[in-house]
C-alpha cells in the first residue's frame, strides 16, 4: 500500500506531499528521529572503517548478534504497552532453553535413525510450551492477584531462574544434535536463520498490533485501563494474553540461544533485561504505557547494533559502548521530551492568536 | 493504614523467626554469635542499599544506577589515594566517596526533576552510563591492594569470640556503618519536614505540589543522599572483600529492590518503612547465607527468594485490593 501511495505523491508540491507520505506511511516524529540516528551511525560507522564495517561478513556477524536481544525486546514491549514491564524475559527463555536441552540431551542417543525430527520438534514444543506457561503465571499474578508487573515479574524472574539452577545445579548443559544448532547457526541461502527468525516474529507482531482487535484492545488498556474497562474490555484477559505471548517470544528466544551457544545455562544473559528495556525505550514504547510501534523497536535494535559493532572495529573498549548506550538513551529521553515542550507550547501560542484574532474580529 | 504496615513487617519478622527456628533445630551452630556476627556483617552493604533504594520508593520512584555509583566511587577513591600514598583513616575514603556518590546522583537528580523523565529509564541510562565509563575511561584492573585506612578499617572487630574452628570472630566496624545510617535516615524520613515531603510526594504528587512542597528540592534531595549512600556502600563493600573491584556489585539492584519491597515498601510509593527495609534485607541475606545449614544446596536460593517475594507481593495486593475495593481489572 505504501509504494503505491509513495509514487504518486510526487504529483502534490512541496512539504505537504512528504507530511502525508510520512502520515500514510504511519512515521511520526519519534520514528523519523529514530530513522535518521540510524542512518546517520551506519554512514559514519561505514566512512570511518569502510573496510569491516561494509563487508558481507560484518553484515552475517552482526544478524546473528542481534536476533535474541531483539526477541526478547518484543516481548518486553509487549508489557511496557499495556503499562508494566516484564523483567522474567530472560528467566524464562533460560528455563525453556533448559528443559529442550534436557531433553535433547538425554533423549538423543534413543532417538537416531528417523525419529531426530521428532526429537527436535519436540524440544522446540518443549521450550515454547514453558514459555507460555511461565507468561501465564506472570499473566495470572499481574492481572488476577493485582501485583504490580515490576513486582510480579521481579518474583518470577527469580523464581524461573532458581527453578533452572535447581533443575541444573549450576552447571550448563552442553552438546546437542547438530541439526538442532541450525536454528542458532544456520543459513538459508544467504540469511542466518536467527535473522529469519526475527524477522518473520517481527512482522507478525507489528500486524497482530496494528491489524488486530486484540492489539487494539492492548493500545486501550495500556492508554487508560480504567477507560478501557468501562468500555467493556475484559482487561483481564488482555494481560493475561499479552504476559503469555510475552512468555512465548522468551521461550523462542530461549531455543536460538541455546542452538546458538549449544549450551544452557541458568544464568546465561542477565544483563538481557535491561538492555530489552533499554531497547524499548529507545524505540518510542512509552514506558507507562499506549504508545509504541514495532518499526520503532527494530530501527533502536539496528542503531544499537551498528553503534557496537562500529566501536569494535575501531578498536574502542567493549565498556565505551555500555556508556554510549547509556548516554544515546537519555539524549534520546531528553530531547523527546524538549520537543514535545516545544510542540506544546506552540500549539497554545497558535490557540491564543487564534483566540484574539476571534476576539479582535468582533 | 498502620494496620498495614505492621502487618507487613509482621509478615516478614515472623518469617525471619521461622526460619531461625528451623535452621537452629536442624543445625545447633546456628545459634553462635559467631553467627550472627557473620550475618550482620553480611547485611551490611545491602543494608545501606536497601535504605537508600526505601527512600526512592517511598517517593514513587524507582533506583537501578545505585550499584553502579557505589562501584564508581570506591574504584575512583581506593585508586586516588593509593596513587597519592595516603595512609590516613578510612574517613577520608568515606568523604570522598561519599562526595563522588552525592555528584553522580546529582546526575539523576537533574534528568528526573529538570525533564520530567520517568526515574527507572533515567537510572537505567546513568546506570550504564557510570559502569561503561569508569571502565572505559577510568580502569579495569582490580586493586587489590586497599589504601591502608581501608585494609585498618576492614581488620577493625569489636567483642571477639572463638569460633568452632579455633579461630577468632569479632563484631566488625563495618556494622557500626549500618548502625549509623539507619538512625539518621530514620530520623529524616519521619521528623523532618523533608521527610514527610518524600512521603507526601509517593502518596500523590499532584496534592503534595498544591499542598506547597517543592517537588524539585525534594527530589534533588533524595538522589544525591541515595548517591552519598551508594558511596559509603562502596567503600564498606571493598574494605570487607578487600579488593575494589569494578566489577563488583552491578547486578545485584534487583535484589536489593526485592528485598525493600519485601519489608513492605510500595513500587507506587508512599507506603513503606526504614524497619520494614531492614527486616527484608535480613531475611534475604539469612536465605543467600544460612539456606546452607539446613541442608538446603545453595542453589536453592533463588527459588526461595522468587517464591517468598511472590507470596509477600501477593499478600499486599490481595490487602490493597480489599481496601479500595473498585479495582482497575475486572475479576469476574
Amino acid at each position: 500500500m505504501s509504494t503505491h501511495f509513495s509514487s504518486r505523491t510526487p504529483k502534490t508540491r512541496d512539504s505537504l506531499s512528504l507530511s502525508r507520505l510520512l502520515g500514510i506511511l504511519r512515521i511520526d516524529n519519534n520514528l523519523l528521529r529514530l530513522l535518521v540516528i540510524t542512518v546517520a551511525i551506519f554512514v559514519v560507522m561505514s566512512l570511518l572503517r569502510p573496510h569491516p564495517f561494509l563487508t558481507l561478513r560484518n553484515f552475517r556477524s552482526m544478524s546473528y548478534q542481534f536476533p535474541e536481544l531483539g526477541i526478547l525486546s518484543i516481548a518486553m514491549m509487549l508489557a511496557m504497552l499495556t503499562g508494566g514491564i516484564d523483567l522474567s524475559v530472560v528467566g524464562t527463555a533460560n528455563l525453556a532453553g533448559i528443559l529442550a536441552a534436557k531433553l535433547l540431551t538425554t533423549l538423543s542417543p534413543e532417538a537416531a535413525g528417523g525419529h531426530i525430527a521428532l526429537l527436535i520438534l519436540g524440544a522446540i514444543f518443549v521450550a515454547l510450551g514453558i514459555g507460555i506457561l511461565c507468561g501465564i503465571f506472570n499473566g495470572f499474578l499481574v492481572a488476577k492477584i493485582g501485583i504490580p508487573p515490576i513486582l510480579a515479574t521481579l518474583g518470577t524472574m527469580q523464581l524461573y531462574t532458581g527453578i533452572a539452577l535447581v533443575i541444573t545445579k549450576g552447571y550448563a548443559v552442553l552438546g546437542y544434535l547438530e541439526q538442532f544448532l541450525f536454528i542458532g547457526n544456520g543459513v538459508l541461502w544467504i540469511f542466518p536463520v536467527p535473522l529469519i527468525l526475527f524477522v518473520l516474529v517481527a512482522f507478525i507482531f507489528a500486524m497482530v498490533l496494528s491489524k488486530t482487535v486484540f492489539g487494539f484492545y492492548l493500545f486501550m488498556l495500556g492508554t487508560n485501563a480504567t477507560a478501557a474497562r468501562f468500555s467493556g474490555i475484559n482487561n483481564t484477559l488482555v494481560l493475561l494474553k499479552t504476559y503469555l505471548l510475552s512468555g512465548f517470544l522468551a521461550g523462542l528466544a530461549g531455543i536460538i540461544v541455546i542452538a546458538r551457544t549449544n549450551s544452557a545455562k541458568a544464568d546465561y544473559g542477565t544483563s538481557y533485561v535491561l538492555q530489552a528495556v533499554l531497547v524499548c525505550v529507545l524505540g518510542g514504547i512509552n514506558p507507562s504505557g499506549g504508545f509504541g510501534t514495532v518499526s520503532g523497536l527494530v530501527l533502536a535494535i539496528l542503531s544499537l547494533q551498528f553503534l557496537s559493532s562500529g566501536f569494535n572495529m575501531l578498536r574502542f573498549s567493549n565498556f565505551f559502548k555500555e556508556f554510549i548506550w547509556g548516554l544515546v538513551l537519555l539524549l534520546v529521553m531528553v530531547i523527546n521530551y524538549l520537543s514535545t515542550l516545544y510542540q506544546s507550547r506552540r500549539q497554545l501560542q497558535k490557540t491564543r492568536e487564534a483566540i484574539a484574532e476571534v476576539s479582535g474580529g468582533k | 493504614m498502620n494496620g498495614i504496615f505492621s502487618r507487613n513487617e509482621a509478615f516478614v519478622a515472623l518469617i525471619i523467626l521461622g526460619l531461625v527456628l528451623i535452621i537452629g533445630s536442624i543445625n545447633p551452630n546456628f545459634f553462635t554469635l559467631g553467627t550472627l556476627y557473620d550475618l550482620l556483617r553480611s547485611s551490611v552493604v545491602m543494608g545501606i542499599f536497601g535504605v537508600g533504594v526505601l527512600m526512592v520508593l517511598v517517593s514513587g520512584g524507582t533506583d537501578i544506577s545505585f550499584t553502579a555509583i557505589a562501584a564508581f566511587c570506591t574504584y575512583v577513591t581506593s585508586r586516588y589515594l593509593n596513587s597519592i600514598g595516603f595512609e590516613g583513616s578510612v574517613l577520608v575514603a568515606f568523604l570522598i566517596s561519599g562526595a563522588i556518590g552525592v555528584l553522580l546522583g546529582l546526575i539523576n537528580a537533574i534528568l528526573i526533576s529538570s525533564f520530567k523523565l520517568p526515574t527507572l529509564i533515567v537510572t537505567l541510562g546513568t546506570g550504564n552510563m557510570f559502569r561503561g565509563f569508569m571502565l572505559a575511561f577510568i580502569g579495569t584492573k582490580i586493586v587489590t591492594v586497599l589504601p591502608p585506612g581501608m585494609i585498618r578499617f576492614s581488620r577493625t572487630e569489636f567483642f571477639p569470640v572463638t569460633t568452632l574452628i579455633g579461630g577468632t570472630n569479632g563484631l566488625s566496624a563495618a556494622v557500626f556503618v549500618l548502625l549509623a545510617v539507619v538512625p539518621v535516615t530514620w530520623y529524616i524520613l519521619n521528623y523532618t519536614m523533608l521527610g514527610r515531603g518524600i512521603y507526601a510526594i509517593g502518596g500523590d504528587r499532584v496534592a503534595a505540589e498544591r499542598a506547597g512542597l517543592n517537588i524539585n528540592v525534594i527530589q534533588f534531595f533524595i538522589y544525591c543522599y541515595v548517591g552519598f549512600l551508594a558511596g559509603i556502600a562502596g567503600i564498606v563493600h571493598s574494605s570487607l572483600v578487600r579488593t575494589a573491584n569494578p566489577f563488583d556489585l552491578v547486578g545485584t539492584e534487583l535484589s536489593v529492590i526485592a528485598a525493600v519491597v519485601l519489608g513492605g515498601a510500595r513500587i507506587t510509593g508512599g507506603h513503606g518503612t526504614i524497619l520494614g527495609a531492614i527486616l527484608g534485607v535480613f531475611l534475604v541475606i539469612i536465605i543467600n547465607n544460612s539456606l546452607i545449614m539446613m541442608g538446603v544446596p545453595s542453589y536453592w536460593q533463588s527459588a526461595v527468594i522468587g517464591m517468598i517475594i511472590i507470596l509477600g507481593t501477593s499478600i499486599t495486593a490481595l490487602q490493597s485490593k480489599r481496601e479500595s475495593r473498585v479495582s482497575i481489572v475486572d475479576n469476574q
